[in-house]
């Protein structure tokens, strides 16, 4: 049970462009490695116009279902999977990774990949998981307690590279965002 | 309250509302928070104030979710990641930058009081001139060639960060016409698990501009929003050197036990 009241968030602003991103920060694995897959996608407004100033992180497990230790995501040495990536959307509101598909950690439950949105005008970051699709899914814990007709907003789809996962932050077809234990408004 | 039923500019670039009229909808805000009396403590996702926010907030109600599996850990950072030099913004250059050397230090721990520790804290600010070292800041302020803005740094054994810097200066925005932003340094921050991470803003304490800022009043309730404006502490501050500020920031409690955690 937590006793502080933890710090407010605040929005990332229009300037972190120069700061937060480094290089190869959104490449988990080299492209064109063995196994390597793409996983990409558009983040778009309640008008449906791309948000060019958006930044998205991923954190997942390796191929086998491991969660990773290791340091090293920001002077990456080409060779450790650390699990976590960094990329900004670019003018059309679209980010790339290139990492691996995640295994499941447990055995019952259907593979994500965590994702963390920031970007102006968002007041504070949204959670969210981009799932791989298959056939766990149906079993999933999470998925089965959102409303059927939103589901999908969780799933990335197959694309020829790899998965694609759009992020609509308003709107008809939004994202469904989630809210841990001890995320109080 | 001609201002609420106006129809809202959502160009964020418009400047089109004055100060006297975002500050009526700034106050409208709060006046309806305080009606409702259910304490907030993080800023509002929808809060029209702030233009930016109209067309990026989700609105439907964020989803339920128990953290399970990658959601339980966070990623590592080790000193291979951060070179000690980047705790110190002042160094970066060939030349001393221009403005008020300072100190900020302060602890990153968790809702139930434990040090974070051996994690990663990123900070990114303006200059002493309110001018950011960015393509898109077009503020006529000078760039200072011996500043870029940018830290980083690793937390120690107790928690702690140090950052050596310049106090940035306020700078004006387009939200609205003459808004101008606070001074603040932007922290963003990782925990122990996935879902404590986050990003924010410190500010510094007395600012005249806190009341006008849409940011910052996004926060309805006062005792969170003093939550990100550090304290100056002499005894931080050095002789004849730097003036020091302190702040702690606490994130979301851990969802792992404290005997899982280590």
């Amino acid at each position: 049970m937590s006793t502080l009241t933890a710090t407010p968030g605040q929005t990332i602003g229009p300037f972190f462009g120069y700061a937060l991103p480094f290089s190869r920060g959104n490449e988990l694995v080299q492209p064109g490695s063995a196994g390597a897959i793409r996983l990409h996608g558009v983040v778009t407004d309640g008008e449906g116009a791309p948000v060019p100033d958006a930044l998205l992180e991923i954190w997942q497990a390796d191929a086998d279902g491991v969660v990773p230790s290791a340091t090293g995501s920001l002077r990456r040495d080409g060779w450790t999977f650390t699990g976590w990536g960094r990329a900004s959307t670019d003018d059309d509101g679209h980010y790339s990774f290139t990492t691996v598909k995640p295994g499941a950690v447990q055995p019952d439950s259907a593979p994500f990949i965590g994702v963390t949105v920031f970007a102006r005008g968002l007041l504070n970051r949204l959670f969210t998981r981009a799932y791989v699709p298959g056939d766990r899914l149906a079993q999933d814990r999470l998925l089965s307690t959102v409303p059927a007709d939103r589901r999908h907003t969780l799933i990335a789809v197959p694309d020829e590279n790899g998965l694609r996962f759009d992020i609509r932050l308003q709107g008809d077809d939004e994202t469904v965002f989630l809210r841990y234990p001890g995320h109080h408004r | 309250m001609r201002h609420m039923t106006a129809i809202v500019d959502t160009n964020p670039d418009s400047a089109s509302a004055s100060q006297a009229g975002i500050s009526a909808e700034i106050a409208a805000v709060e006046a309806d928070y305080h009606r409702a009396g259910i304490e907030e403590t993080q800023p509002r996702l929808n809060y029209p104030p702030y233009r930016s926010s109209l067309l990026r907030h989700p609105t439907k109600e964020l989803h339920h979710a128990d953290p399970e599996a990658v959601e339980l850990w966070a990623p590592c950072f080790g000193a291979g990641d951060v070179a000690a030099v980047e705790s110190d913004l002042t160094i970066q250059h060939g030349g001393e930058p221009i403005g008020e050397r300072m100190v900020v230090t302060g602890r990153v721990i968790d809702g139930d009081g434990r040090p974070v520790r051996r994690q990663l804290v990123e900070i990114w600010q303006a200059n002493a001139s309110g001018r950011y070292a960015h393509k898109r800041d077009q503020h006529p302020a000078p760039l200072d060639p011996n500043f870029t803005g940018v830290g980083r740094c690793l937390t120690d054994d107790d928690g702690t960060y140090r950052f050596t810097t310049i106090k940035p200066g306020p700078y004006p925005w387009k939200n609205h016409h003459n808004a101008w932003r606070p001074a603040h340094i932007h922290f963003s921050l990782f925990g122990t698990d996935f879902t404590q991470r986050m990003i924010t803003q410190m500010y510094f304490p007395g600012d005249p501009l806190f009341a006008l800022d849409p940011i910052y009043q996004s926060i309805t309730d006062q005792k969170a929003r003093d939550r990100l404006v550090a304290a100056y502490d002499h005894d931080v501050t050095t002789h004849e050197w730097a003036t020091g500020y302190r702040w702690d920031i606490v994130l979301t409690g851990s969802a792992r036990t404290p005997m899982e955690a280590e």
